[in-house]
């Protein structure tokens, strides 16, 4: 089993993780966070470009794209099946099924 | 007013009555901002520039009833208000009235109904300068499923909150309603971001070095404290930061080590927001449909292989549009042009006068024109993929690929229209948010083999090189017009890698690309968005544009030739220069050169290109094509009727076959003047020589300075010379002559 702590860089298609630290230079690192990728908040890649970069990253229900070298500046926590954890940290908390399998979310009102 | 320890940083007070009270329009990209703004000022907008930065200014006027006129200023887009450079930091200026900008008595903040909790990002920085504020939440029909609700967003938030659509201009009459209502007054938050303690008090310390004209009420205060803290640091590219506050800042940062102060400032007002959430919803959900929907496109358009192929056939149709479509429309206006030139010859009596309105001014105005079809194509197509959402899909595929010049996934929808005409191209740089990747293409665009130096290739290809096979296969003349493209493309590379690590080197600032969800374009937004650039590109580019031509035509045009003298003897002066740089023609039937050849030669432009001539030497040309070069500098074509009046074949293009024969029995010597050498070295001047003044003058308006236009022409003429040189010196090392 992979690591449960490792790099945005590392994450697999469709899988789901915590940010918990947004490295590199102060400017990124700030308009990072700014786009609502703080500490605690649950991103999903989406997609790989063509040639293999940059990467396509779901993050408060919107895309945003950065390069791979970024996002390995980028630690996160791997999303552990932890309904608590998704309820205090992620705002995109989902009562509904998601479109697709892995996405599959819990809802949240319920585990409460 | 008195002088603080800035002019700029007094804010001004509104002494002037008779200005109308100002309105700003914030939100984040991609919000439907500019659909807000056009609903609310009509189809009257004024695009202006900050002063000192390359950064636009749109207002527009709007009635509202207990107020006459105010104008509405349209803020560049911004997810924060936070900034490192002087383009980033006008987003605050305009919203305080710093720099000498007027200070509004409203702002309105458009918010995505989708994407809430990063747009309240900024609407928590706009509460906490307590601006007169008030909500317009757009797009609410694309959650609809499960939308936000306005009732409690406006009690969360303590300001009102207007449902809009900017789009189909709904709820635009209550947005004026509420406007009215809160122009001009101040807001004082209810919302409370719970900052550390810690960080509050770096703040208070902060507070302390603002400059006094900064300086109002506590909260405000705290919250430029914030943005100061947030924002400069050493190595910023901010303006007018007083040094008592950047020493301050700077201090406040190194005692708070090894705390994180960006991470407790952002934090602390995605919790607020996070915590905010639960009550604004019905039900949180992970994925709102309209995304979905949008995610399923994606799958497709961003496919590695049917989006690739996708993406080239819709490249493929820009390009082509560009490139053959606005052909038709050139046409036209280069026929009318002539036809207006005929017209006015019959008109008018002969002299001075009618000369510089025939060949200056009207010419000048085809000059400028002739650019608005490609303008007008592209700016429309460029409308449509933004607007749908597909070109930030453009910059996410290409990215990769442009990474390597050091540029942006956002250039290459530019530097494709660059194959086309620079001008447009350069217009297009506007796609890029940021100053160094704007600068960088710019720069670059120049080098792609444009379709103005087509006619060039194919006259100095098809006159001076055989129509031979290479190997006894491949034609050695289309062969040369592929090499020109490839030699096009290698340039650009080289050139984008050592520019981007010389001249514009900048701070690598990576990408964050927000790829935004695919949406319906409006035809009419488009459409007014392309008119407003062809407009500003007449006014800022074309009046450079028609006076350069003037300039031109005077340089080739004066001194004029006296008018009684005959026809057919060549003033002395003229047979001497004549004598001096060009043996006697061969054949003895040669004509006497005709009265056209005389006046170019006599020409201002024609001595200089004489006076020049022993710098262009060493490259294999003589003044002759000199002469072509200057007059080529009007647009890359003008090179061939240069030429053409140079030889007396009159006016001519490249099919013109009187001009081809010219040219190949030209000798000097006894010796053909023009080898396959020499066009070598011709074709290398051109593909890489900034022999266009309208690319010139679009640098000049797009970077607000002659300092870049000016680089550009040096760099690009060192490097067409130096090219040129050595390709004719080498192929006469190797026996070539």
């Amino acid at each position: 089993m992979p690591p449960r702590v490792q790099h945005l860089s590392e994450l697999e298609l469709a899988q789901t993780a915590d940010i918990e630290h947004v490295g590199g230079e102060r400017s990124f690192r700030r308009r990072l966070m700014e786009l609502g990728l703080v500490p605690g908040t649950r991103v999903e890649l989406k997609a790989v470009a063509p040639l293999g970069d940059p990467l396509e990253l779901l993050v408060r229900g919107a895309s945003l794209s950065i390069r791979r070298a970024d996002a390995a500046l980028v630690r996160v926590v791997r999303a552990a099946p932890s309904p608590a954890k998704a309820a205090t940290t992620s705002p995109a908390k989902a009562a509904e099924p998601a479109p697709r399998g892995p996405l599959k979310a819990t809802p949240v009102r319920g585990a409460q | 007013m008195t002088v603080g320890e800035g002019a700029s940083l007094v804010e001004r007070g509104r002494e002037d009555k008779h200005e109308p009270p100002v309105v700003v329009l914030v939100g984040n990209p991609n919000v439907g901002k500019t659909s807000v703004y056009n609903q609310l000022t009509g189809e009257r907008a004024h695009i202006g520039n900050y002063p000192g930065v390359t950064v636009e200014q749109r207002s527009g006027r709007l009635e509202l009833p207990g107020h006459g006129t105010v104008t509405v200023i349209d803020l560049p887009g911004a997810y924060s208000l936070s900034a490192r450079s002087a383009e980033e930091q006008i987003a605050l200026d305009a919203l305080l009235g710093h720099a000498g900008l007027e200070r509004p008595s409203l702002c309105v903040v458009v918010v995505d109904a989708g994407q809430l909790s990063r747009n309240l990002y900024l609407v928590l920085q706009l509460l906490e300068l307590e601006l007169p504020l008030v909500v317009a939440l757009n797009m609410l029909d694309e959650v609809a499923h499960n939308p936000p609700s306005p009732t409690a967003l406006s009690r969360f938030l303590g300001v009102p909150v207007v449902v809009t659509d900017g789009r189909r201009g709904t709820g635009m009459n209550e947005l004026k309603r509420v406007m009215n209502e809160r122009l001009g007054k101040p807001t004082s938050t209810r919302v409370a971001v719970s900052y550390p303690p810690a960080l509050l008090a770096d703040a208070e310390c902060v507070a302390d070095a603002l400059p006094a004209a900064w300086r109002t009420t506590p909260g405000r205060d705290r919250a430029l404290a914030l943005w100061a803290l947030a924002s400069v640091e050493p190595g910023d590219e901010l303006r007018d930061i007083p040094p008592g506050l950047r020493e301050r800042c700077d201090e406040v940062r190194q005692r708070a080590e090894p705390r994180d102060i960006d991470r407790e400032l952002i934090g602390a007002r995605y919790a607020c927001i996070d915590g905010a959430l639960e009550s604004l919803y019905a039900r949180l959900e992970r994925h709102p449909p309209k995304r979905a929907s949008s995610e399923r496109v994606d799958r497709v358009l961003l496919h590695p292989i049917a989006g690739v192929a996708i993406f080239m056939l819709l490249m493929l149709v820009v390009f082509q549009a560009l490139f053959s479509w606005s052909d038709p429309a050139i046409r036209v206006i280069e026929r009318s042009i002539g036809w207006l030139s005929g017209e006015l010859v019959h008109f008018l009596p002969a002299g001075v006068l009618r000369d510089l309105l025939v060949e200056g001014v009207i010419g000048g105005v085809g000059n400028v024109v002739v650019f608005l079809p490609q303008i007008l194509l592209l700016f429309l197509m460029i409308g449509l993929l933004e607007d749908s959402g597909y070109m930030a899909r453009v910059a996410f595929l290409m990215d990769r690929v442009l990474k390597t010049l050091g540029l942006h996934g956002r250039a290459f929808v530019p530097m494709l229209s660059g194959f086309a005409c620079a001008v447009p191209a350069i217009l297009a740089t506007r796609t890029m948010e940021r100053q160094r990747d704007r600068l960088l293409t710019m720069l670059v665009i120049p080098l792609m083999t444009c379709s103005a130096r087509l006619p060039v290739y194919t006259l100095i290809i098809a006159t001076l090189f055989p129509p031979s096979h290479v190997f006894g296969l491949v034609p050695l003349q289309g062969l040369l017009m592929v090499g020109m493209y490839a030699f096009a493309v290698v340039t650009t590379l080289v050139v984008a890698l050592v520019l981007g690590r010389t001249a514009v080197r900048g701070r690598r600032v990576p990408l964050v690309l927000e790829l935004p969800p695919y949406r319906m374009p409006s035809l009419r937004l488009t459409l007014r968005g392309m008119l407003e650039r062809a407009l500003v590109f007449l006014k800022e580019a074309g009046t450079v544009i028609l006076a350069c031509t003037v300039a031109l035509w005077a340089l080739l045009a004066f001194p004029r030739l006296p008018e009684h003298e005959p026809e057919r003897t060549p003033s002395a002066e003229a047979r001497a220069a004549e004598a001096r740089v060009t043996t006697p023609p061969v054949h003895p039937t040669a004509p006497e050169p005709s009265r056209s050849e005389r006046r170019i030669e006599q020409s201002y432009g024609g001595r200089l290109g004489k006076a020049i001539e022993p710098v262009f030497a060493p490259l294999g040309f003589d003044w002759k094509i000199d002469v072509g070069i200057i007059g080529a500098f009007a647009a890359r074509e003008v090179f061939i009727s240069t030429l053409g009046l140079v030889y007396g074949v009159g006016d001519t293009d490249d099919q013109a076959l009187p001009l081809r024969e010219k040219l190949r029995h030209e000798t000097q010597g006894g010796k053909v003047r023009y080898t396959p050498l020499v066009g070598l070295s011709l074709l290398v001047f051109f593909a890489l020589s900034c022999q266009c003044m309208s690319t010139l003058a679009v640098v000049r308006k797009e970077t607000q300075s002659l300092k870049w236009p000016a680089f550009l022409f040096a760099y690009m003429t060192t490097l067409a010379y130096t090219l040129s040189f050595l390709v004719y010196q080498c192929g006469k090392l190797l026996g070539f002559s």
